[in-house]
């Protein structure tokens, strides 16, 4: 089992960075070329779009997905009712394919019959809301449908993480006269740093994959204008049969992906041995 | 004569500032999250004269189950006209057999890291950390060589495999996890006993861990259900899932744009994955909390 997961996991990434090298084609070929598959990506203006706009999605996926799933968690945990309607309406998305968000939020976003044609027919006749036809804002399309279906994840786990204080510190903030805001504010947030870094590495490693979304959504157009690395790695590996290209996208990936990963798992786990019993 | 004081504690009002403004925050964010779903169900219900004449919020005039059937039975993919239902029956063939194997064999591997101390438990665990977060593209094309080595390339069969290899990190963590928190002393009671690794197995843990199965099963089954990337590459062009179906029937360049089939197949594609989700309500939570790798 444990020479599986290494042949595998280990194993294969490996090989993907060594042949990252090479100048493989249409099949892997052992033909070193030292950096030169990288030269070219950072020359391409197409990966560099798709870096470009992962940082914007990526940026404001985290900022929005966290402040709006910390507020909807903290309105959740105002004794409210019907909090279990709310939950399961906040949450469906979750449950639903990439694909299925990209094409809801297409029609939702659609030219001639979505939103923007609903508030010209209100009467504001000159209204522009035409994401997904602007090679400016179509990364925002992206946004707004991955915000849909993950800003629900990230109000469940900010949830279990504020049920999980000790009511007695609400108690203590109360006596003392404390406005709620900032207890929450200064004393909640900081016990809950945990919480928000697990939370933190979770949506940004499904960040850096993001890619059924895109191909469902807006194709990567207009243009360029919303390429992802992932679909950059998915092009290049096979429709252009161009693979020392597409396994040098995809060591950057992993590379990005380590950077955000190493120092949370040591964080997290170097202090925590002996949790399990053996 | 003076009139007595109110006593006791102020009544909470109903309506105040401060409840206005809470359930406004909510009602509003639970506006954004049900339109599209709204939109989806009456965009369906239409035929496509209205959906051309209205806009995509007004309800169905005349309620039409057409595109439904159609979606179904008879939409194009490409060359093909066979409707979804060939999509919905490989997901189906692909879901069962990944959903078994991979929870049977991270079951006994989470058991295994919990309890039995092992030359590399350490090294393994490490693993599998890395396995749960590692961008799938870099592993890709090493499974392509694989799966061709082993003749499972572009089959049901491969795809399954790859569906299993990719559950496993994190399904494992989870076993782990709950495994970890059964008290130790069951264990070495059992060992005393002179009961042995499988034995312990089936007989202690299995019968006091089915929430965490059915846990596993959620997590697995909308993950495989929602796949994408794994379908459109392992399983073969006659394979294909449901969502790598419907994609190609929503996004093909040709021929009119049918709104309401499109939205109709879209719905189908989400229907197992949300009944699992309005079925199992709060356990589904509690997967997806534990799928979130926690230590």
């Amino acid at each position: 089992m444990i020479a599986t997961a290494l042949f595998i996991f280990v194993g294969c990434s490996l090989w993907s960075v060594l042949y990252s090298f090479t100048s493989s084609k249409s099949l892997p070929r052992e033909r070193f070329v030292g950096l030169k598959q990288y030269d070219r990506l950072f020359d391409s203006s197409r990966w560099m779009e798709s870096m470009e706009n992962i940082a914007i999605y990526g940026l404001c996926a985290l900022v929005f997905s966290l402040g709006v799933g910390f507020l909807l968690a903290v309105a959740m945990d105002q004794k409210i009712r019907f909090e279990n309607t709310f939950r399961t309406i906040f949450l469906y998305p979750f449950a639903l394919s990439f694909i299925v968000t990209g094409l809801v939020w297409q029609w939702v976003l659609n030219a001639d019959f979505g939103i923007q044609q609903v508030i010209r027919d209100i009467g504001f006749t000159t209204f522009e809301f035409n994401l997904l036809a602007s090679r400016e804002y179509s990364i925002y399309a992206l946004v707004i449908a991955g915000l849909w279906q993950g800003t629900g994840f990230v109000m469940a786990l900010m949830l279990a993480g504020l049920r999980s204080i000790d009511q007695e510190i609400w108690k203590a903030s109360r006596v003392d006269g404390i406005p709620a805001w900032r207890t929450y504010l200064f004393i909640v947030i900081p016990m809950m740093r945990p919480v928000f870094i697990t939370t933190l590495v979770i949506i940004a490693s499904g960040i850096v994959k993001v890619y059924d979304l895109v191909v469902a959504l807006t194709g990567g157009g207009p243009g360029i204008s919303s390429e992802m690395p992932a679909k950059y790695v998915y092009d290049y590996m096979f429709g252009r049969a161009n693979l020392g290209q597409a396994l040098a996208a995809s060591t950057v990936m992993l590379s990005t992906v380590l950077i955000i990963l190493i120092p949370w798992a040591y964080l997290e786990f170097s202090e925590k041995k002996g949790d399990s019993h053996a | 004569m003076l009139e007595a004081g109110p006593h006791g504690t102020k009544p909470r009002r109903i309506v105040s500032p401060h409840n206005i403004m809470l359930y406004g925050f909510l009602i509003v964010a639970a506006l954004y999250w049900l339109l599209p779903l709204y939109v989806m169900v009456v965009t369906s219900l239409k035929g496509m004269p209205e959906i051309r004449l209205g806009n995509i919020f007004a309800p169905p005039v005349e309620v039409t189950f057409a595109p439904w059937a159609k979606a179904w039975d008879s939409a194009c993919t490409g060359l093909y006209c066979e409707g979804l239902k060939v999509g919905f029956w490989n997901s189906i063939r692909i879901l069962v057999p990944s959903v078994v194997i991979s929870i049977v064999i991270a079951s006994v591997n989470g058991y295994a890291l919990s309890f039995w101390r092992f030359k590399g438990s350490e090294v393994f665990f490490t693993i599998l950390i890395f396995g749960a977060f590692i961008p799938y593209q870099v592993l890709i094309y090493p499974l392509v060589i694989i799966l061709r080595e082993l003749g499972l390339f572009s089959t049901l069969g491969g795809v399954i495999l790859v569906h299993t290899i990719f559950g496993m990190p994190i399904l494992t963590l989870l076993f782990r996890n709950y495994f970890a928190s059964v008290p130790v002393e069951l264990f070495k009671a059992a060992r005393v006993d002179g009961a042995g690794f499988w034995r312990i197995f089936f007989q202690i843990m299995l019968p006091m861990s089915l929430p965490i199965f059915v846990v596993a099963i959620i997590l697995q089954v909308t993950g495989i259900w929602n796949d994408f990337l794994f379908g459109v590459i392992y399983a073969g062009t006659r394979n294909f899932p449901m969502t790598v179906q419907l994609n190609n029937i929503v996004n093909s360049t040709q021929g009119v744009k049918e709104y309401n089939v499109n939205m109709a197949a879209t719905l189908l594609t989400g229907a197992l994955p949300l009944i699992v989700y309005f079925i199992s309500g709060k356990l589904f939570v509690r997967g997806i909390a534990a799928g979130a790798v926690k230590g």
